[in-house]
C-alpha cells in the first residue's frame, strides 16, 4: 500500500512539474527569485560593509563600482539591498512556517471533529478576519518596538515574522477545514477507521494530502504578502529597525532626499517589485499545475 | 428567515464583544501599560505615577477597567484627585455611548479628531475607487471577450505588475516623474504638486486646484485596484459567457453586442458589486501609504501619527470602529444573500 501511495504521488508530482514548466510566467518568476536568493546568500562576498559609513563616498550615483549608488553615509546601496533581501526573504519564509503551523492543525481539528470545537475555532478565525489586519500589525509592532524581550529585541526578524504570521494563518485554517469537512464522511476514511486507523493517522495520512495543492499555492502567495507587509511596516518605521537594512526601511530613508538622489528610491522598490511579481507568477503557475480538473483528466488516462 | 437573522445577530454581537476584549487586553497588557508611551522624562516620582493611575482608574482590576471603557463610569464614585478617597461621580460615558475618551496628544475627544479626518479620507478613497472601477470595467470586458488576444495578454501582464507594485514605491516614483522631472512647459514649475489637498495660497473652492492635487494620490491608490478588479471582472465575464443562457440568447439570433452587454455583462457585474461592497468598510482605516506620501490629512495619517505617539485612545477607537464596519457589512451581505437564496438559511 505504501508502495502504491508513493507511486501515485510521484506521478501527480511529476505532472505538476510538467505543467508548471509550460507556464512562461512561472518560469520567469522561478528564475528571478532564484537569482535573488543566490545573490542574497552570497551577499557577504561584497567588498563593502552594509552598515559602516564611508564619508568620502556620500551620494555617489550608480556606477560600475557601486551598481546602485551610495547613500547619505556613503554605504553601497547594492550591498545594503542584498542584506535587506536576506531580511525580507527570511521574514517571508518564517511567516509561511508560522502561519502553516497554526493554520493547518486548527483547520484540521475544526473540520474533522466539527460540532462545538469547530464552532469555537471558527469564531476565533472570524475574529481575526474581521480586523483591519495591517492597522493591527502597526499597533503590535509599535508596542513591540519599545520592548526588550530576549530573542525578540526591538522588532528583529523573529518579532516581525511572528506579528505577521499570527494574522496570516486564517487562510490556511479555512482551506484545510473545507477539505476535512468534505472528506471526513467519504468511504476511504470510513474504511481506514474500520481497519483501526487512529484519528491522527486518518487526518495526517489520508485527508491532509488531498489539500496539499491549495496549501502550496496559498503558501507561495503568503510568502509574497509577508514581504509586502514587512516592507510596509519597515517603510513606516515600525518594522526592521535601522541600521539593519531592509527593503522597506531603505525606501523610508530615501524619502528625505529622493528627488535629488533618485537611485535611493528606485532600487530598493525595484527589489520588492521583482520579488513580488516573481512569487505571484510562481503561485499562478502552481495553481494551474495543481488544477484538480487537469489532475483528474490525467488520472483518467491511466 | 427571522430565526436566521436572529442567529446571525447573536453571533455578530458575540464577535464584537470578543474583539473588543482582545483589543482592550492588547493595549492594556502592553509592557509598561497604556501610559508607557507618555511621560518622556526619566525621573518620574513614583508617588505621582500612583496618583495618576488612581485618577485614570488604572489601579482597578482589568475586567473592571474594561467595563468602564465599555459603559462608562458616570454611575459610580471615582477618585478624582487621586488621594485614595472616592469623592465624586465619573464623567466617562463608555464607547457604547460613543465616548472614546480623549487623545493623549491633542487632548481633544477622539471622535472630534476622527470627525475632522474622515471626510478627507472618504473624499480621496471614493474618487480613487470610482476611477479604478471605471478603468477596470472596460479592461475586464475586452480581456474576456478577446481572450488570449494581444490586448488580453498585455493587460494581464500589466495587471500582474500592478498587483506587485507596493503603493509606497509607486507613490515615490510618481512624485519623482511628475514633480521632480517633468516641468510645466509654460511656467517651468513642477508639473504636479507633490502633496496636500489644495495649494497653500488658494482661496475658497478652486476645482482645478483640487483636481491637480488629486491626480497623483488617486493614481497611486488606484493602480492596485484596477489590476485586481479587472482580473476579477475578466474571470467572472468568462464564467458567464460559457453559460447556457448565453448560448440560448445567441441561438435566438440576438446581435453579438446585445448578448454581451445586456445578458452577459449584467450578470458578470454582480460579483464585482459584491466585492466592492465588501471592500467599502476598509475605507474607514484610510489609505495609509498614500496619505503619508502625499501629506493628505486623513484617517491613515491620523492612525500613523497615533501609532508613533502610542496614542492608545485613538488607536483603539479606529480599530474598534473599523472592525465594526467590517463585521456589520459582512452581516448585511449574509442577510441579503439569505434573502435571495433560501438554501443558505437552513445550513
Amino acid at each position: 500500500m505504501n508502495q502504491q501511495t508513493s507511486n501515485h504521488s510521484t506521478s501527480i508530482g511529476a505532472g505538476v512539474w510538467k505543467r508548471f514548466r509550460k507556464h512562461p510566467g512561472a518560469i520567469f518568476g522561478f528564475v528571478i527569485i532564484s537569482i535573488l536568493i543566490i545573490l542574497t546568500v552570497f551577499a557577504p562576498l561584497s567588498p563593502y560593509d552594509p552598515e559602516a559609513s564611508e564619508i568620502t563616498a556620500r551620494y555617489h550615483p550608480p556606477s560600475w563600482i557601486h551598481p546602485m549608488g551610495t547613500d547619505a553615509l556613503g554605504r553601497d546601496l547594492f550591498t545594503r539591498a542584498l542584506y535587506g533581501g536576506r531580511i525580507s526573504l527570511t521574514v517571508g519564509l518564517l511567516v509561511v512556517i508560522i502561519s502553516v503551523t497554526i493554520g493547518i492543525p486548527t483547520g484540521a481539528l475544526a473540520g474533522y471533529y466539527g460540532g462545538k470545537l469547530d464552532g469555537i475555532l471558527m469564531r476565533i478565525t472570524d475574529a481575526f478576519l474581521s480586523l483591519p489586519s495591517f492597522l493591527v500589525l502597526i499597533l503590535l509592532s509599535a508596542i513591540l518596538r519599545e520592548v526588550e524581550i530576549p530573542l525578540f529585541e526591538r522588532n528583529n526578524v523573529l518579532t516581525i515574522s511572528l506579528v505577521i504570521g499570527v494574522f496570516a494563518w486564517t487562510t490556511f485554517a479555512r482551506l484545510v477545514r473545507a477539505t476535512f469537512l468534505t472528506l471526513r464522511e467519504t468511504d476511504f476514511v470510513a474504511a481506514s477507521r474500520a481497519l483501526g486507523g487512529s484519528d491522527l493517522r486518518i487526518m495526517i495520512n489520508h485527508i491532509l494530502p488531498n489539500s496539499i495543492g491549495p496549501i502550496i499555492v496559498e503558501a507561495t502567495l503568503e510568502f509574497g504578502y509577508a514581504i509586502i507587509e514587512e516592507s510596509g511596516l519597515s517603510f513606516l518605521g515600525f518594522g526592521i529597525q535601522p541600521p539593519t537594512p531592509s527593503w522597506g526601511n531603505l525606501l523610508s530613508n530615501a524619502q528625505e532626499h529622493f528627488t535629488k538622489y533618485p537611485w535611493l528610491a528606485i532600487f530598493p522598490g525595484l527589489m520588492i517589485f521583482l520579488s513580488i511579481i516573481s512569487i505571484n507568477y510562481i503561485g499562478d503557475g502552481l495553481r494551474d499545475a495543481f488544477d484538480p480538473y487537469k489532475v483528474l483528466e490525467k488520472v483518467g488516462e491511466f | 428567515m427571522t430565526t436566521y437573522i436572529v442567529r446571525r445577530l447573536i453571533q455578530t454581537a458575540g464577535l464584537l464583544v470578543l474583539l473588543s476584549i482582545l483589543l482592550f487586553a492588547l493595549v492594556n497588557l502592553a509592557p509598561g501599560g497604556p501610559l508607557s508611551g507618555q511621560g518622556q522624562s526619566r525621573h518620574v516620582d513614583p508617588t505621582k505615577v500612583e496618583l495618576l493611575k488612581r485618577q485614570f482608574g488604572l489601579d482597578k482590576p482589568l475586567p473592571t477597567q474594561y467595563l468602564i471603557w465599555l459603559i462608562g463610569n458616570d454611575w459610580m464614585r471615582v477618585d478624582k484627585n487621586g488621594d485614595g478617597i472616592l469623592d465624586s461621580y465619573g464623567t466617562r460615558q463608555g464607547i457604547l455611548r460613543g465616548d472614546f475618551g480623549f487623545s493623549f496628544r491633542s487632548r481633544q475627544p477622539v471622535l472630534t479628531e476622527i470627525g475632522q479626518r474622515l471626510p478627507n479620507t472618504i473624499y480621496l478613497t471614493v474618487i480613487t475607487m470610482l476611477v479604478a472601477v471605471l478603468i477596470a470595467i472596460p479592461i475586464g470586458i475586452i480581456s474576456a471577450i478577446r481572450q488570449y488576444s494581444t490586448f488580453d495578454i498585455t493587460v494581464t501582464t500589466f495587471s500582474f505588475a500592478g498587483q506587485a507594485i507596493p503603493e509606497f514605491w509607486l507613490g515615490l516614483i510618481l512624485i519623482l516623474i511628475f514633480y521632480a522631472w517633468l516641468k510645466n512647459p509654460f511656467t517651468g514649475e513642477p508639473l504636479l504638486p507633490p502633496g496636500g489637498m489644495t495649494s497653500v495660497n488658494s482661496i475658497g473652492f478652486d476645482l482645478g486646484d483640487r483636481i491637480i492635487h488629486l491626480i497623483l494620490p488617486v493614481l497611486t491608490g488606484a493602480l492596485g485596484w484596477v489590476a485586481w478588479y479587472s482580473r476579477f471582472l475578466r474571470s467572472s465575464m468568462l464564467d458567464v459567457i460559457h453559460q447556457d443562457y448565453i448560448r440560448t440568447a445567441r441561438a435566438k439570433g440576438l446581435p453579438n453586442w446585445k448578448v454581451l452587454y445586456k445578458h452577459a455583462l449584467r450578470n458578470a457585474l454582480v460579483p464585482l458589486v459584491t466585492l466592492l461592497a465588501l471592500d467599502l468598510p476598509y475605507i474607514f482605516g484610510g489609505a495609509i501609504f498614500v496619505e503619508i506620501l502625499f501629506s493628505w490629512p486623513g484617517m491613515g495619517r491620523l492612525y500613523y501619527q497615533a501609532a508613533l505617539d502610542r496614542d492608545y485612545p485613538i488607536l483603539l477607537a479606529v480599530l474598534i470602529i473599523g472592525a465594526s464596519f467590517i463585521i456589520l457589512s459582512n452581516l448585511l451581505a449574509d442577510i441579503v444573500y439569505a434573502y435571495l437564496d433560501p438554501r443558505i438559511r437552513f445550513e
